[in-house]
């Protein structure tokens, strides 16, 4: 029930309220926990609201690691 | 989707469990608590445990607000809904849980009540607005994740000068509950039963940051790696945890470094701490009373309390004798033990809290690891 999921601004609408895709649904969540997002940005959401902006740039890093750990024993990396 | 679909990826999965068996020495055990139930919900969906060698065990954490929701707060909300006939809102996840007298949320709603289902605390402002003539309460759970916007649904309804909301507030805090575990006697006197770390929720620290935990790793030498929820993110964070006991070391690391950082979300911090202040003590399902573990509204937003405004008084029901709920959220017995599993016991039916939804360890157990161990 604390799952929250990752999902993409596309509009904003006023101050607090956004609009996200999740994957292709849109759906009107609440912006009033986190500051400066922008469209395109994507943010963690949980009942309705934001907790949290996602790092691109930190998920990218997150994602390198993964892939070198699992080459390093032998798994193949993905998409190769 | 982007973000999840990346951190599922089977084969990559396989490499970081060839790394874990690599690296885990072979003459020592460790035993991992996941204390978040969509962690136990990933490890058992996703087989996690089938990639772990056999001296690493992972052990069900209480981390689920649904499961450890107490009887005697469920019979509240149906009291709230029926004697004070109240529009009673709540998150879907809490209908099925089982109350007294066979009795449920759901069975309540069956019978006349007005529950509603809510996807959101804003909802609820809704509702209340457009039933003015009603009283609307908000049965509000959950840990750390839930609670920002519950406290922004009571100031709202402050500035809205809604005076037919309040909320029936249960909100609980992670941190506590790891130390009663940890406080435990099974665990803290030696060679009963040795917890060697601790897997933290990656969303509650989205709120919380990861510097809550970093007490527990000193005052009681665990590590704590805090963690998403995909299985590529408990596959590492299990990783972390094995180098970190191998190396001797008790840290707080952070493998969900794309959302969580040490301080967390300062603005719901500040929220949360206008709204509410501790409990001295609340009622965890399974775990019994834990000192300082759950939130109450503040005196100054008492308005919107609906304990305050329809005198709501807690009494404690007890659950099945034969459940072991409490033994297995503290990693001394496993829901295999329980008599009661699968037969009296079930997802349909739940005796006690493991059951009761998804994330509980029982009924991830029973949903996808039961006929694996029978085979
Ligand atoms: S199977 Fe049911 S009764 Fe037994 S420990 Fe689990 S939840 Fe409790």
């Amino acid at each position: 029930m604390c799952l929250a999921i990752p999902a993409q601004v596309v509009e904003i609408n006023g101050s607090d309220l956004a609009i996200v895709d999740l994957a292709g649904v849109r759906k009107e969540i609440s912006l009033s926990l986190v500051d400066g997002v922008e469209p395109g940005d994507y943010v963690i959401v949980h009942v309705g609201y934001a907790l949290q902006k996602l790092d691109a740039e930190e998920a990218e890093r997150t994602l390198a690691m993964f892939a070198e750990l699992a080459s390093e024993y032998g798994a193949p990396r993905p998409g190769s | 989707m982007k973000y999840i679909d990346e951190f599922r990826d089977g084969r990559v999965a396989k490499g970081i469990a060839a790394a874990i068996r690599a690296e885990a020495e072979p003459d020592r055990g460790y035993r991992l608590m996941e204390f978040c139930g969509g962690h136990t919900h990933a490890i058992s969906r996703y087989g996690l445990s089938d990639l772990l060698p056999q001296n690493l065990r992972m052990i069900h954490g209480p981390g689920c607000p649904v499961c450890v929701l107490p009887i005697g707060r469920i019979d509240n909300a149906i009291e709230l809904a029926t004697t004070h006939r109240a529009i009673l809102c709540t998150y879907g996840d809490t209908l099925r849980v089982p109350a007294s007298q066979g009795l449920s949320l759901m069975k309540a709603k069956a019978r006349g009540a007005d529950i509603r289902m809510v996807y959101s605390s804003a909802d609820c402002l809704k509702i209340a607005k457009e039933n003015p003539a009603r009283e609307v309460v908000f049965f509000a759970i959950g840990f750390e994740t839930t609670t920002p916007p519950t406290a922004i649904a009571i100031k709202q309804a402050e500035a809205l000068g809604l005076a037919n909301f309040s909320v029936f507030c249960n909100h609980v805090l992670t941190p506590s509950a790891i130390q009663n575990i940890l406080e435990s006697p099974q665990v803290r006197e030696l060679g009963t039963v040795p917890l060697d770390g601790f897997i933290g929720p990656a969303h509650v620290s989205t709120v919380i940051g990861s510097r809550p935990y970093e007490f527990f790793a000193e005052e009681y030498q665990k590590p704590v790696v805090i963690a998403g929820f995909e299985p590529l993110d408990v596959m590492q964070a299990i990783l972390m945890l094995v180098r970190q006991l191998n190396q001797g070391r008790c840290e707080v690391e952070n493998e969900f470094s794309r959302a969580v950082t040490r301080e967390g979300n300062e603005k719901a911090k500040a929220l949360v701490a206008e709204v509410f202040e501790l409990r001295r003590s609340f009622e965890w399902r399974g775990l019994g009373e834990v000192p300082y573990s759950g939130l109450r509204i503040k005196e100054r937003y008492r308005q919107f309390d609906a304990e305050a405004r329809f005198g709501i008084s807690y009494r404690r029901v007890d659950d099945n004798k034969a459940c072991e709920c409490g033994a297995i959220l503290r990693g001394v017995k496993q829901p295999r033990d329980c008599k009661l599993f699968g037969t009296v016991c079930t997802p349909e039916n739940p005796m006690g809290s493991c059951m009761v939804s998804s994330e509980g360890a029982c009924a991830a157990h029973y949903t996808y690891g039961r006929y694996k161990e029978v085979a």
